[in-house]
């Protein structure tokens, strides 16, 4: 599957400044897994120690939290877009 | 001048300077100002304050951004009053309302915004933007308009009414997603990425925008004669506000203006349909699960709050609790409030007072203590709310008769003066309402 991941401003310096970059891969995992391998400093950013998402990291799979869904095992389709996005709110 | 350092990262400690910057590059954790409190330690004085405007810009040197002419329409210094009356119905001793209702637009988000548009302009952005459940929409377009501002607001479709009269007024944008707050906020969050040269003042400036609620608690503690309250109840959307409350209590201390070092309790108040932080407190976890909202307080109606891990853990080291309330326990608080202090709150305020009202049943809010809720919307704005229960209690016909007939108070707590003409010594009043329950 090839998904469209959406990066944030903070990372594109990751990826050479392209806002969004093409992934393979089946699960929102093996995308994020993908996406440090094509633009190595990606994994560092996302995940903690023990390898969940960090605390303020969103993902977002077709506008949806992947943690709605079944989060790092959410299965994708081909042409759907994953966005990351840093934790913000107010009211 | 002003007192900041720079920004850094609440989690790593990561340095950054002060502009337009919200997360770590490095591990997305929110940035936080950083003061010199050595320095305003020995500059801030009691009576410093208390010569300034009757503004939240009388604590500017604390605020993160130092400008002679702010944004401002006039924000803060709302009234703290002691609130007996509810006090002698929830079996509590000293009890205050922070009654930030009275503020500009009505909520207390005047604070931030006027905090956030003002270094905004600082840094030279000329669009103000925010996602917002209502409050802050009001807000961001009021203080736009004063200072010149496009101002371009992203509210979920289903706002109450008058939420939205009251953004549009102001003649900015007004864009209505079709969605919850959490997907407005996530649009918002992408699109800052995409519109560098936009202000989205709970976005990208939103480091600034944060510290104006420290406001909440600097005005609590001059108004109680430079003495930190007990115990405060503050509602909990994002968590950022709670937080800051707990913040400033502490710079007070941190800067001399406190002379004991304060110990507040700090207890959250969310709603039953939206409580992902109460629900984390009552399973002792650290895990914020996400929610979904459904609840008459949509200014609370976030499900993915972004500092609710750190309004958790300031209620866990400050010895408060969390305690959700259902929709039909808002209105009760709504009603209660509004009955026995005379303000009219909003359904976030019904939420303060419904779980104020839980806790001091429960022992947790003890009756020795000092105590200060936090009421931070007008009712105005969620009218919809009550116009099932709340109407007229007669309808008459424009008749003496009807009116008799219609309208029966108690004899014994009419009171008044006495009547013209009437003998000194006589009776006080004329015969009790027909119908009075005496």
């Amino acid at each position: 599957m090839s998904v469209t991941v959406r990066v944030p401003a903070q990372l594109r310096t990751l990826t050479g400044g392209e806002a969004q970059v093409a992934v393979e891969g089946s699960t929102v995992g093996e995308v994020l897994k993908g996406l440090e391998a094509a633009h190595p400093g990606f994994g560092d950013r996302l995940f903690d120690e023990s390898g969940s998402l960090r605390r303020f990291v969103n993902v977002f799979l077709a506008d949806e939290d992947v943690r709605f869904l079944d989060g790092l095992d959410t299965l994708v389709t081909d042409g759907q877009t994953l966005s990351i996005v840093p934790a913000v709110a107010g009211g | 001048m002003d007192f900041v350092t720079g920004l850094r990262c609440r989690e790593c400690a990561r340095p950054y300077p002060a502009e337009a910057l919200h997360v770590c590059d490095y591990c997305f954790g929110p940035l936080e100002v950083a003061y010199d409190y050595e320095a305003l330690r020995s500059s801030v004085t009691r009576q410093q304050i208390a010569a300034g405007p009757h503004t939240i810009w009388r604590y500017a040197p604390l605020l993160p951004v130092s400008d002679p002419e702010p944004i401002d329409l006039g924000t803060g210094w709302t009234p703290l009053v002691r609130a007996d009356r509810l006090a002698a119905e929830l079996g509590l001793g000293e009890l205050w309302i922070k009654n930030d209702t009275a503020n500009p637009t009505g909520s207390f988000k005047d604070r931030v915004v006027s905090v956030a548009l003002t270094k905004a302009r600082q840094l030279g952005f000329k669009v103000a933007a925010c996602a917002s459940t209502g409050n802050l929409a009001n807000s961001v377009a009021a203080h736009a308009a004063r200072a010149g501002m496009v101002s371009v607001v992203f509210i979920p479709r289903d706002l109450e009414v008058a939420k939205i009269v009251t953004t549009a007024v102001y003649g900015g944008h007004v864009v209505a997603v079709e969605g919850t707050y959490d997907d407005v906020n996530r649009l918002c969050a992408e699109l800052t990425s995409e519109l560098p040269s936009w202000a989205f003042v709970n976005v990208n400036v939103r480091t600034y925008y944060a510290e104006g609620s420290k406001t909440l608690a600097f005005e609590v503690a001059e108004q109680l004669g430079w003495e930190a309250p007990d115990h405060v109840i503050v509602p909990v959307g994002s968590g950022s506000q709670l937080t800051k409350i707990a913040k400033g209590f502490a710079e007070l201390h941190a800067v001399g203006l406190l002379d004991e070092e304060p110990h507040v309790r700090v207890s959250g108040a969310q709603a039953v349909g939206c409580s992902p932080v109460a629900t984390a407190f009552a399973e002792g976890t650290d895990a914020i699960r996400p929610v979904k909202p459904h609840t008459i307080a949509k200014s609370l109606a976030i499900g993915n709050p972004a500092d609710g891990w750190y309004a958790l853990e300031t209620v866990r080291r400050s010895g408060g609790a969390f305690a959700a309330v259902t929709d039909d326990e808002i209105l009760d608080g709504i009603r209660l409030l509004a009955r026995t202090e005379g303000i009219f709150a909003e359904t976030a305020g019904g939420v303060t007072i419904a779980t104020l009202a839980k806790l001091a049943a429960a022992g947790v809010v003890r009756r020795d203590e000092r105590v200060v809720a936090y009421v931070t919307g007008h009712g105005l704005k969620t009218v919809e709310a009550l116009v099932d229960t709340a109407g007229p209690t007669a309808t008459i016909a424009p008749t003496l008769e009807a009116f008799h007939e219609a309208v029966a108070i108690d004899a014994t707590v009419q009171g008044g003066p006495a009547p013209r003409g009437t003998v000194a010594g006589g009776p006080a009043s004329g015969s009790p309402v027909p119908g009075g329950r005496s």
